[in-house]
């Protein structure tokens, strides 16, 4: 039996141990947001925190994570009003959707930790998350816009932990 | 059925006021359908539904129903804009519904950049006979002339009187109104629009998508639903020989093991065939095939080696089988020019790679099909299972989740007909998911290409001659086994190119297919446009002018061109030239916008240089200019992307800019990394460490301008992807003096 805590919320689950956290996420625990792109940690579409960290859940065995706090896109913030959510809807960076948890994870996650970043910045900490409809300027643009919101709003960036909306008690 | 959630994908639009320019965050009501259908007729009794595309409910709602499918071109924000529009009806009213693979739609195959192209027009007249039907409605209710009734959001007023009712309210009356014939309908003025033209219109799925709250094909969910992964013949048409599943049954979460039925040419939309391992989830699935030992039986298509490949096409362009376009006489034209330039071109196979890949799940029960995928096609899709499992068609319900990218992977509904034929043998829900691998190595791919052009130019500096020869495996081998010579692929960059040269001849040699050949993102542009672009550059080099001012002259005067008086069959991508001409005014108009965008002729950087192309596509017209920097080990880097594109009516000028940028990167993607290779039939690559795309890091700021048109509306997801590469390679040459004949360009170790 594993336990693992995904976006405030407490799970307990019976997988073999080597079931990376993506198939956990996804199949067993039906956190359908994080994506799978490549199985390779190769694409980025599957970006989680793990403690605030960005990981690849694709190669994340299960065994690695258990008892720890990991947050998914569902739980980026209570009301979907994470700055970085803010700003992927203002620029309407999105096109099919698919990569872009990945992406707002990879993104939220830097500007945890770089409040203003700059370009070369943004290249280094979103190069591995792959979008192919091609939306890297705006995805750009949008974490620009989220620092700025973020400072506007003089507030911090929001902490990761909170309740997700599709999570469920097993 | 009450337990499949978001699937019915309907969805309120709130909060989005129009012009607010305020952050947009849309309520959400997860309207759960009870019944598979999206159009639940018992739903909803008072209401009024004058034609396939729009319902109109008693509580003020107007539910449009998205027919297309949604792949990142923003259909689901454009179709509702469009009708909502002409039925002057309020945003924040709006219930998008995403329609059921159904033939009541017309059309509903989402590829070749088609559904603003086919369905500006319906829809705007749906949306307008809905509103005459109100507004006929009201007046009936208040015995005033109709004439002085007119709907404005979401109401009919009666300006003398003031008074005003909702479309809620009017709809049994407005429901016994008849139909109004179409000729009879008024259609908005263009100073009257609301939505259709205005870049202010926030996406449909915008804040799903920000909270990760979307449906695509991959979390489709079911009670009792079985993960499926397959194992499929490495070459095509391959069979098993024989199979071991006993380690693979022992992997906890494994359920079963199916084998499926071999395949035969021509593939169609067939399934490849192969060993089915079933799980509880997708893990086990996957850990499952792995386990499996499989011996394959190899095919006819073993004996396809790129390299030797690459050869056999060269050789094939000097032999052409079929002549696809004649003007003059090119022989006696290249033997009277004073100089003959001549270049060859070779793009390899490529694949489409969208960041989901196939994945569909089907669910036999009662006789009936429900299923949900990322399909581009669900009418397609229903035929194909219909076909394949003999149930009839009006028993495969086909419901559209959102696609994870489909650049024309997923209107190729082989993925649906697995899952469908699974969920009958095991009758339970089966979800089948096609992993990165098995999405790169059975594929249906951009056909490799060899293409030869000369050119010949007089003592003058014209040039009098063109002559293009290609070798290239046709998609028509997809669905008639052997077929070996291109046909349609011609009307996409070859015989419609656009230069006025006195002489010009085009031909194809013959190209057997080894794998499944399909169309990709502007399909066979891609390497058409590549060659004559970059070869237009050439001759602008090697007769010592301006590439831009080149490249106006050499398209020449204002006119239509006539393809038809060439002994050639131009498709024109199915439109009349009535409507949709081969207009090199338009061809230039975007020439020079983008010349002016670039600051083209102005001085550059050290190192800098600019690369121009033009093409048109899709009954759209593009121009691309791209600034690279070079550095002194000759590595170079994309500094800027500027394009112009004319598409006609810009029905949502933001998505057409969002289609522009992303055919940028797409682009950049195919001339920098596209490579994939066969060995004795076998795709050598696998995943994005051998078949890169561009990342962040490869994709300089882009910029684009729409031309203001009053033209139709022409195709606008794909005619961005063509004159990218050659621009790219154009660019190169300005500023290194290094041309660049064969993609990709990571093999000169420049990138």
């Amino acid at each position: 039996m594993h336990s693992l805590t995904i976006n405030g919320k407490k799970h307990q689950f019976d997988v073999d141990e080597n079931m990376p956290l993506l198939w956990v996420l996804r199949d067993i625990l039906k956190y359908t947001g994080t994506k799978y792109g490549c199985g390779k940690g190769l694409c980025g579409a599957c970006t989680v925190h793990l403690d605030g960290q960005p990981i690849r859940s694709c190669l994340t065995p299960i065994s690695v994570v258990k008892n720890q706090e990991i947050t998914t896109i569902e739980g980026l913030s209570e009301d979907g009003k994470h700055v970085v959510q803010q700003a992927w809807q203002t620029l309407n960076v999105p096109q099919c959707g698919y990569c872009q948890s990945g992406q707002m994870m990879s993104a939220a996650a830097l500007l945890a930790k770089e409040a203003q970043p700059t370009d070369k910045d943004i290249d280094q900490a979103m190069s591995g998350n792959i979008c192919r409809c091609g939306t890297y300027t705006r995805i750009k643009e949008a974490i620009h816009l989220a620092a700025d919101l973020a400072d506007k709003l003089a507030v911090e960036i929001p902490p990761m932990q909170t309740v997700g909306k599709t999570g469920s008690e097993s | 059925m009450s337990k499949i959630e978001n699937v019915s994908r309907r969805r309120f639009l709130k909060s989005v006021g129009l012009g607010s320019g305020a952050l947009v965050l849309g309520v959400q009501f997860s309207a759960l359908l009870p019944i598979p259908k999206a159009l639940a007729q018992a739903i909803k009794t008072d209401k009024f539904e004058p034609n396939v595309y729009l319902q109109i409910t008693a509580d003020n709602k107007v539910a449009i129903i998205v027919h297309r499918s949604e792949m990142g071109q923003g259909i689901r924000t454009s179709i509702p804009m469009v009708v909502a529009d002409e039925l002057e009806a309020d945003w924040q009213q709006i219930e998008v519904i995403q329609g059921l693979g159904d033939k009541k739609y017309g059309s509903q195959n989402t590829d070749g950049s088609r559904s603003i192209r086919r369905f500006y027009q319906p829809l705007r007249e749906a949306g307008a006979s809905a509103r005459t039907m109100l507004e006929q409605a009201a007046a009936k209710k208040w015995r005033v002339p109709v004439k002085e009734c007119q709907a404005k959001s979401n109401t009919i007023v009666h300006q003398s009187s003031g008074k005003v009712a909702t479309f809620g309210s009017l709809v049994s009356l407005a429901a016994q109104m008849p139909v109004p014939k179409k000729e009879t309908l008024v259609l908005k003025e263009k100073s009257d629009f609301n939505f259709i033209g205005k870049s202010n219109v926030p996406l449909v799925d915008g804040q799903d998508i920000a909270t990760g709250n979307t449906t695509f094909g991959f979390d489709v969910d079911m009670p009792n639903m079985r993960y499926a992964v397959i194992a499929r013949p490495p070459v095509l048409t391959g069979k098993v020989k024989s199979f071991d599943a006993s380690k693979a049954k022992k992997i906890a979460g494994v359920i079963d093991i199916i084998q499926l039925d071999n395949v035969e040419e021509p593939v169609l939309f067939k399934p490849l065939g192969g060993i089915a391992v079933i799980a509880t989830n997708t893990w086990a699935a996957m850990q499952g095939r792995a386990a499996l030992d499989i011996q394959w039986q190899s095919s006819e298509h073993s004996s396809y080696n790129s390299d030797e490949y690459k050869i056999a096409l060269a050789k094939s362009c000097d032999e052409p089988s079929s002549i696809l376009r004649n003007k003059g006489d090119v022989e006696q034209a290249l033997s009277a020019a004073d100089k003959v330039i001549s270049a060859q071109y070779y793009v390899p196979q490529l694949i489409h790679v969208p960041m989901e890949p196939p994945a569909a799940t089907a669910h036999f029960h009662d006789g009936v099909f429900d299923i949900w995928a990322c399909t581009q096609t669900p009418q397609s899709a229903q035929s194909n299972v219909a076909q394949a499992t003999g149930i009839a068609p009006e028993n495969v319900n086909v419901n559209v989740t959102l696609l994870g990218g489909g650049f024309g992977r997923k209107s190729k509904p082989d993925f649906v007909v697995e899952a469908a034929i699974l969920s009958k043998k095991l009758k339970v829900p089966v979800k089948v998911l096609w992993t990165r691998e098995d999405e790169i190595k059975n594929g249906y791919y951009h056909a490799v290409s060899f293409q030869k052009l000369s050119a010949g130019i007089s003592a003058a500096k014209k040039v009098t001659a063109w002559s293009h020869n290609v070798a290239t495996p046709p998609i028509g081998s997809t669905f008639s086994k052997g077929a070996d010579v291109i046909t349609m692929e011609a009307g996409l960059g070859l015989i419609d190119m656009p230069y006025d040269i006195a002489n010009v001849r085009c031909g194809a040699g013959k190209a057997p297919a080894h794998t499944r050949i399909g169309w990709m993102r502007s399909v066979t542009n891609i390497n058409q446009a590549f060659a004559v672009c970059s070869f237009a550059d050439e001759l602008a080099n090697a007769t010592n002018n301006d590439s831009k001012d080149f490249l106006l002259s050499l398209i020449g005067e204002d006119r239509f061109i006539d393809l038809s008086k060439e002994e050639s069959k131009y498709g024109n991508y199915g439109e009349t030239a009535d409507k949709f001409p081969l207009d090199t005014g338009r061809l230039k108009g975007v020439v020079n916008r983008v010349a002016t965008m670039a600051k083209w002729g102005e001085k550059l950087p050290k190192g800098h240089g600019l690369g121009i192309a033009v093409h048109r596509s899709f009954v759209s017209y593009v121009a691309c200019v791209v600034q690279i920097s070079a550095n002194e080990s000759g590595r170079i880097k994309l500094e800027n992307i500027w394009m112009a594109v004319d598409c006609g009516v810009a029905v949502n000028p933001e998505r057409i800019k969002s289609q522009m940028e992303g055919a940028a990167v797409f682009g950049i993607s195919l001339a920098f990394y596209g490579d994939i290779t066969a060995k004795d039939g076998v795709i050598e690559q696998g995943n994005f460490d051998d078949y890169p795309v561009a990342r962040i890091t490869d994709v300089p700021p882009t910029m684009v301008e729409i031309i203001s048109s009053d033209a139709p509306p022409g195709g606008v997801g794909e005619p961005g992807v063509p004159p990218v590469a050659p621009a790219i390679c154009n660019a190169i040459f300005s500023a290194t003096g290094k041309r660049y004949r064969e993609l990709p360009l990571k093999q000169y170790n420049i990138i």
